[in-house]
């Protein structure tokens, strides 16, 4: 079969860093809070759903934060929802990610001028690590957004959480 | 001894992958048995109403894809049918019609949506991948249409935003092709199956007279055997031009106005939606559809409600105008924000799990619920 | 069927001093207007008599008519003061087709309406509405209580005319 199994038959071994094993581990598993804000949240939908399908990148949403690595933001943010993202994302066990998907969550969106209730960005309550752009972003722009951070991911070491 | 039993308070929300978005219900049961539900909604208060105030008419249609945005065409549609009949503009024929294919398509996307998120919600996760690969090739067809997948801003007021694509109408009648069986391969997947039917028939039933009280429209009102819908009862652009049905609630399994009739409903009217699109794709004219378009939207003062039949029901437009170029006051009679009301009436007596079919078969978006 | 002048001939006969006037003028909507307080007896009539009929409620809505005086306050900041806020109520009959506007009007600075949520159950969510943006005061409504903003929202009435942005809402900064 694969690499891996046949050089475990023969007695192999692999040499590598720990950082990157876990780094791997990590990044091929992201495990996604399965929460959705507003109209971008259909687009993830359809991004998990059949035709993009975002298993194959090994993310599967989970309905609970405490047992996901990774939160999407997809939507707007108001006043009335940021107090609970923020508890949302302090119940996440640590090495977790954001990733803002949307102009929306990104600043504010077509919202940020007259928005009396809605929070000109998701960045203002948690620490954001992939922004998408768009309006909303297309399923591909989402699947490139997660790429960025399996990569970003990649270069972590055990010192420094993002690199 | 007796046993020692209190009611409690359990919170659902706002964060839970069954309320459809952003929704908190507050349920006070006692065991199993719901006592009440208080919903709390504007979590996702985007201030529509203010941003109309500040805008230019042609600029709002963009915030109306945002509203419901499951069915942003049908959202420009009623919004541009309320300026329109403000401003007494007559529009060209090939607009209408181009107008009616895209929302008789958007209503088949939406409804593609409720039914695969119901069949999620309530445990059976295959429909809900049979829907969005169907729902898929319809957003290719608005794709070429106007190239933005969800949110379109493709009706103006006075016509649309450019013409069809050349493929338009052979892709379009591939796909009904194409959907017609796949329709039936869903309802013997999920609405015939016996243990959809036990989990739904008979829950959360909603008599007529109660349903119109609470100002229910759209598919949960014929569901409850009401037959009313706009397009039939106060006909708008050219619905009076096909021939189509209007299926109501007959409880082929359990009673009318149950969970399964309104989910029933919806398989029903993407049927004749069907019907509606074959129909205009063979009899759409060739036309100008820009021609219409005013260079400076500024309706005469005075004030107008409009309604259109959206995917989830009665769509109004109120909007107050004095004379300017931007509006006073628009106030949009959102038909998911009035289903809401009732579901706390629905839920009464029936089980925890019930909340979760019941909510589900209302369809609500909150997009449109909080505006 | 009936139009609306036909409306406000009965109306009138029933009701004299709290029925004022009807407008009618293209392209507004004719509409009726009613005195603020009897606004539920009026409903209340124009649902159970028969041939009206008027058993749904489509929609109801607020609106600032900000035709008071406008003033600088200290931070120049414009406010309105006096003038009018109103209720618009869109009424139709399902069985009989027909359609009816009422409209009432009510002090800005003490702006209170009769509710009609006992009448029609759909109006419970629009009036939570109205209050939450105009701070409509719907007397002998159940649980009149905002429903939009946050329950803790200082901010006043966002869709007045004269409405001003807080600065802060719980430590995050409101304008962009
Ligand atoms: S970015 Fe656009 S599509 Fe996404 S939530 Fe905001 S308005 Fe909706």
């Amino acid at each position: 079969m694969g690499l891996l199994d046949k050089q475990f038959t023969d007695d192999n071994i692999i040499i590598t860093k720990v950082e990157d094993l876990l780094n791997w581990a990590r990044l091929s598993s992201l495990w996604q809070m399965g929460f959705g804000l507003a109209c971008c949240a259909i687009e993830m939908m359809a991004t998990s759903a059949s035709h993009y399908d975002f298993d194959r990148f090994g993310v599967i949403p989970r309905p609970s934060p405490r047992q996901s690595d990774v939160i999407i933001i997809s939507g707007t943010v108001t006043f009335k929802m940021a107090i609970r993202i923020k508890r949302l994302y302090e119940q996440m066990p640590d090495h977790k990610y954001v990733i803002s998907m949307g102009s929306c969550s990104n600043c504010g969106g077509p919202y940020w001028e007259h928005g009396y209730h809605v929070l000109k960005g998701v960045d203002r309550v948690i620490p954001v690590d992939v922004y998408v752009p768009g309006c909303p972003p297309r399923p591909e722009a989402l699947l490139e957004g997660l790429l960025k951070l399996q990569e970003k991911i990649r270069n972590e070491t055990l010192v420094s959480k993002t690199a | 001894m007796a046993l020692k039993t209190e009611e409690m308070v359990l919170n659902m929300g706002p964060q839970h992958p069954s309320t459809h978005g952003v929704l908190r219900l507050e349920l006070v049961i006692e065991g199993e048995i719901i006592k009440n539900v208080t919903p709390h909604i504007g979590y996702l208060h985007r201030c529509f109403e203010k941003h109309c105030e500040v805008m230019t008419y042609p600029q709002i249609i963009p915030y109306t894809d945002r509203m419901d945005y499951l069915a942003s065409m049908c959202n420009e549609f009623g919004y541009v049918v309320a300026v329109e009949r403000l401003m007494g503009i007559e529009v060209p024929e090939r607009v209408e019609y181009i107008r009616v294919i895209m929302a008789e398509l958007q209503r088949i996307a939406s409804h593609l949506v409720a039914i695969g998120t119901y069949g999620a919600d309530i445990g059976a996760f295959t429909p809900f991948l049979f829907c969005f690969r169907d729902r898929e090739k319809i957003l290719n067809l608005f794709e070429i249409t106007c190239g933005a997948r969800l949110l379109y801003n493709y009706i103006w007021i006075g016509g649309v935003m450019h013409d069809l694509h050349p493929d338009f109408i052979r892709l379009t009648k591939e796909f009904i092709k194409e959907f017609r069986p796949n329709l039936k391969e869903l309802n013997d997947l999920l609405t015939f199956n016996q243990i959809f039917i036990d989990r739904t028939a008979n829950v959360g039933i909603l008599p007529a007279e109660t349903a119109i009280n609470y100002g229910i429209t759209g598919p949960n009102l014929r569901a409850s055997g009401v037959n009313w819908d706009l397009r039939i009862n106060d006909p708008y652009s050219i619905y009076d031009r096909f021939d189509f049905k209007i299926p109501v609630g007959k409880g082929e399994n359990g009673t009318v106005g149950d969970c399964w009739n309104r989910y029933y409903m919806r398989i029903l009217e993407m049927e004749e939606s069907l019907k509606i699109v074959e129909q205009a794709i063979n009899q759409i004219p060739d036309g100008d559809v820009s021609s219409a378009i005013p260079k400076r939207v500024k309706p005469p003062a005075g004030q107008i409600y409009s309604r259109v039949e959206n995917p989830r029901g009665e769509l109004g437009y109120f909007i107050v105008s004095d004379g300017s170029v931007n509006p006073t006051r628009i106030k949009v009679r959102a038909p998911s924000f009035v289903n809401m009301v009732v579901f706390g009436e629905l839920c009464k007596g029936h089980m925890v799990a019930d909340v979760v079919a019941i909510l589900g078969s209302i369809d609500i978006v909150l997009g449109e619920i909080d505006r | 069927m009936k139009n609306p002048e036909e409306i406000f001939e009965i109306l009138k006969a029933k009701f004299n001093e709290v029925i004022i006037e009807l407008i009618s003028d293209k392209p507004t909507e004719s509409f009726i207007t009613v005195a603020p307080l009897e606004i539920d007896k009026v409903c209340l009539y124009l649902r159970d008599k028969e041939g009206l009929n008027f058993k749904s409620l489509m929609n109801l809505s607020g609106v600032d008519d900000a035709n008071g005086e406008k003033i600088k306050d200290e931070n120049d900041n414009e406010i309105i003061q006096g003038g009018t806020l109103s209720v618009f109520y869109h009424l139709e009959s399902i069985d009989l087709k027909h359609k009816v506007t009422l409209k009432v009007s009510t002090d800005r600075e003490n702006p209170e309406v009769a509710s009609v949520e006992e009448i029609w159950r759909a109006a419970d969510w629009h009036e939570r509405e109205a209050y939450d943006m105009f701070g409509i005061k719907f007397l002998n409504h159940h649980n009149l209580i905002r429903i939009l903003m946050p329950y803790d929202w200082e901010g006043g009435y966002p869709l007045r005319k004269d409405y001003q942005n807080p600065e802060f809402y719980k430590g995050m900064k409101v304008p962009y």
